[in-house]
């Protein structure tokens, strides 16, 4: 047994690794649903993740409870601002990409591929240097801090163990994380599959000339893919903070990397190869860690990567297109 | 205009570079206002050219997107410092004679680096643009990852040093006080690179490397070995940018924090070629100097006099040029891609193909 003398437990690294997992996979429902219709890697995204999560950090400002308010807060408040936060943060990441693509990427949907990919990667640098001074204007118990510091995001949620006794642990956390991403993943899937938008989405990520044909208003139909993907981001920066509790300009880069190697190795454009994507990769990740050390995941994650592009070159779900003519 | 656009702009540049420390007072000059030691900080910019020339012989000339050139940065600098250091037993500073060591050292950088590329891309050669994208940008992660944590052989995040200075018989000068001895080293090796990849262009390989990018299939229809170019595309792109970094290790007298050879330095390095011109030397060479002209010179020389004058005692980062860094990098690849897409200085094939049809504007018929 590969596992059985470094005295892992195999059962906690898959529980671990999911719920991770299912946030990547939140991130990466943006980058592929978005790649899906105008074939544009949004750089941007990860970046946009990383403003909501100091969307919600502001709100918890403002409702007094970062620093020492956190440990005077009634249980009341705590939920008030919980459901705050999951309501708001979403709409602003929505919004916030909706108005990106409307300002940068829509005059460029006739340009050459690398148009799009550049100005992506320009709106990347211009949310993390935003990211920068919002950090230093949240204060943290009244004190400046340094813009380019790491932040602790208040933990509103306790580390009680749900499964005590099993020999397994499901913290509360762990339950918040798989209780919020699960019901959206089956909700965006029916959504996808069965409702007038869902299906006008699909048509044009298949053929938006067609689409157009068809009577289908294609821009309205990527502004709101935009809309539902910076929704998810948003959803998913919320999770993410309560999760790790630790936020700084920089977290939208490395976790929209791992999302962006999700969406690619499920096959990018395919939602549920998104969703499988950033389950793999949680999983590899928890695994990784739990057996070959956790400096070594990161590299792990993209070397797995490679080996599955060289024998899948398009994704573990990606359809193989033939090259038009 | 025409006739500007023939000049060999990228070498009369180098010419004119090349006369910086010679004229009296200049140096002394610039130093002043910028508050460093120009000429240092312009050897920076000629190796980040370098680089910049490498990864645009695959970006720009072949149409491959590459998102991951810092690794190839990265395994020449820690060759050169493997073959120098004194806990290696090669030392070929010291074993070769007469400074022949640091050449070979430095060469053994572009050779590891080509080698490590191709043996790399050769499996990868079927990937479609952004799959090979995510891939090559995997690969830098990878190699970033790696030489962090073999520190049995990198020597993890410290690196690897001190790499000694060149010992050549007839320039006995301290190499890391005078900074003219790199200075002429770094832009002579730009100078050579941009010869060869001048005469590259227009050999056979170069034009074969513009019709791949063109279109694969027609290319491939034509009897050009697509896979065969692509491969000698990803060996001079590696090569050239094992060049740089190896030169990069040899100056800064160590390999520098594996973090240096990140994927933010690939992008940036992306940048400076969309910014000055894809697939035109002296526009990659422009795009350098403005970006990382900006980044390392200007922006620390104007937050230099700030601090001086006092203006920020706070330590608010509204009042530090460097924090709008991003920003303004940010905002600046936005609008070029907006309102110029073919760069500041671009090929004239590129501009021709971007403002193609220009006249019957797409969509309209469609």
């Amino acid at each position: 047994m590969l596992f059985a003398d470094s005295g892992l437990n195999l059962g906690q690294a898959l529980l671990d690794g999911l719920g991770m997992g299912m946030l990547f996979a939140l991130v990466a429902l943006g980058y592929t649903m978005v790649y899906g219709i105008v074939e544009l890697i949004n750089f941007a995204h990860g970046d946009l993740f990383m403003l909501g999560t100091f969307f919600a950090l502001t709100l918890l400002a403002a409702l007094g409870l970062t620093g020492s308010g956190l440990a005077e807060a009634g249980t009341g408040k705590l939920v008030v601002a919980f459901v705050l936060m999951i309501l708001t943060v979403p709409v602003f990441c929505a919004g916030l990409n909706w108005a990106v693509d409307f300002v940068v990427y829509k005059p460029l949907r006739n340009a050459p591929k690398l148009a799009p990919l550049v100005s992506a990667i320009g709106v990347s640098f211009v949310f993390m240097g935003i990211g920068l001074f919002w950090n230093y204007l949240v204060p943290e118990n009244g004190q400046k801090v340094p813009a380019a510091a790491d932040r602790n995001f208040p933990n509103l949620l306790p580390d009680r163990n749900l499964i005590e006794g099993t020999g397994y642990r499901l913290t509360v956390k762990d339950a918040m994380v798989l209780g919020i991403t699960l019901p959206i993943m089956v909700a965006l899937t029916l959504f996808v599959r069965y409702t007038s938008l869902g299906k006008a989405m699909r048509a044009t990520a298949q053929n938006p000339t067609a689409a157009r044909l068809m009577g289908i208003n294609v821009d309205r139909v990527i502004g709101s893919t935009f809309v539902l993907g910076g929704g998810l981001a948003g959803v998913a920066s919320v999770v993410y903070a309560l999760y790790v509790n630790t936020i700084s300009y920089q977290v939208g880069f490395q976790n929209g990397l791992y999302a962006f190697t999700a969406a690619v190795l499920g096959g990018i454009g395919n939602i549920p190869g998104a969703v499988l994507g950033g389950v793999l990769i949680g999983l590899i990740r928890s695994v990784g860690s739990a057996t070959i050390g956790e400096r070594w995941t990161s590299a792990l994650v993209f070397a797995i990567l490679i080996v599955i592009l060289v024998f899948r070159p398009t994704g573990l779900l990606g359809a193989r297109t033939r090259e038009k003519v | 205009m025409t006739a500007l656009r023939r000049l060999p702009l990228d070498l009369i540049a180098v010419g004119l570079l090349a006369l910086y420390p010679l004229i009296p007072g200049l140096a002394e000059a610039a130093d002043k206002l910028c508050k460093c030691t120009l000429g240092a900080e312009l050897t920076t910019l000629f190796i980040m050219a370098v680089l910049a020339l490498g990864l645009n012989v695959v970006v720009g000339y072949t149409g491959l997107l590459h998102l991951g050139i810092a690794a190839f940065f990265g395994i020449g600098a820690y060759t050169v410092g493997i073959l120098l250091v004194p806990v290696y037993p090669f030392k070929l500073g010291s074993a070769l004679p007469a400074g022949s060591g640091v050449l070979v050292a430095v060469l053994a950088a572009a050779a590891g680096a080509a080698l490590v590329s191709v043996v790399t891309a050769a499996p990868l050669l079927r990937l479609r643009g952004d799959y090979l994208a995510l891939v090559t940008l995997g690969f830098g992660e990878v190699a970033r990852f790696a030489l962090r944590n073999l520190e049995e052989i990198t020597n993890g995040t410290k690196g690897l040093n001190p790499i000694p200075q060149p010992d050549v018989p007839g320039l006995q000068g301290d190499w890391s006080r005078d900074y003219q001895y790199f200075f002429y080293l770094t832009l002579g090796v730009l100078f050579l690179t941009l010869v060869l990849l001048r005469n590259l262009e227009r050999s056979r390989l170069g034009r074969a490397w513009v019709a791949l990018r063109e279109d694969e299939l027609a290319a491939g229809c034509m009897g050009l070995n697509t896979a065969k170019l692509k491969l000698m595309a990803f060996a001079l792109g590696g090569g050239l940018a094992g060049l740089a970094g190896g030169l990069f290790a040899l100056r800064l007298g160590s390999t520098a924090d594996p973090d240096t050879y990140s994927f933010q330095r690939s992008i940036t390095v992306l940048c400076c070629l969309i910014l000055g011109g894809l697939g035109n030397r002296a526009g990659v060479l422009l795009g350098v100097f403005l970006v990382l002209g900006f980044d390392n010179i200007l922006a620390p020389a104007v937050d230099r006099t700030i601090q001086e004058q006092n203006l920020n005692p706070g330590g608010s980062p509204f009042l530090a040029f460097s924090s709008y860094r991003l920003i303004l990098f940010g905002l600046a690849l936005i609008l070029v891609m907006r309102f110029r897409p073919e760069g500041l200085l671009p090929s004239n094939r590129v501009r021709a193909e971007l403002h193609e049809g220009e006249e019957t504007p797409a969509g309209k018929g469609a």
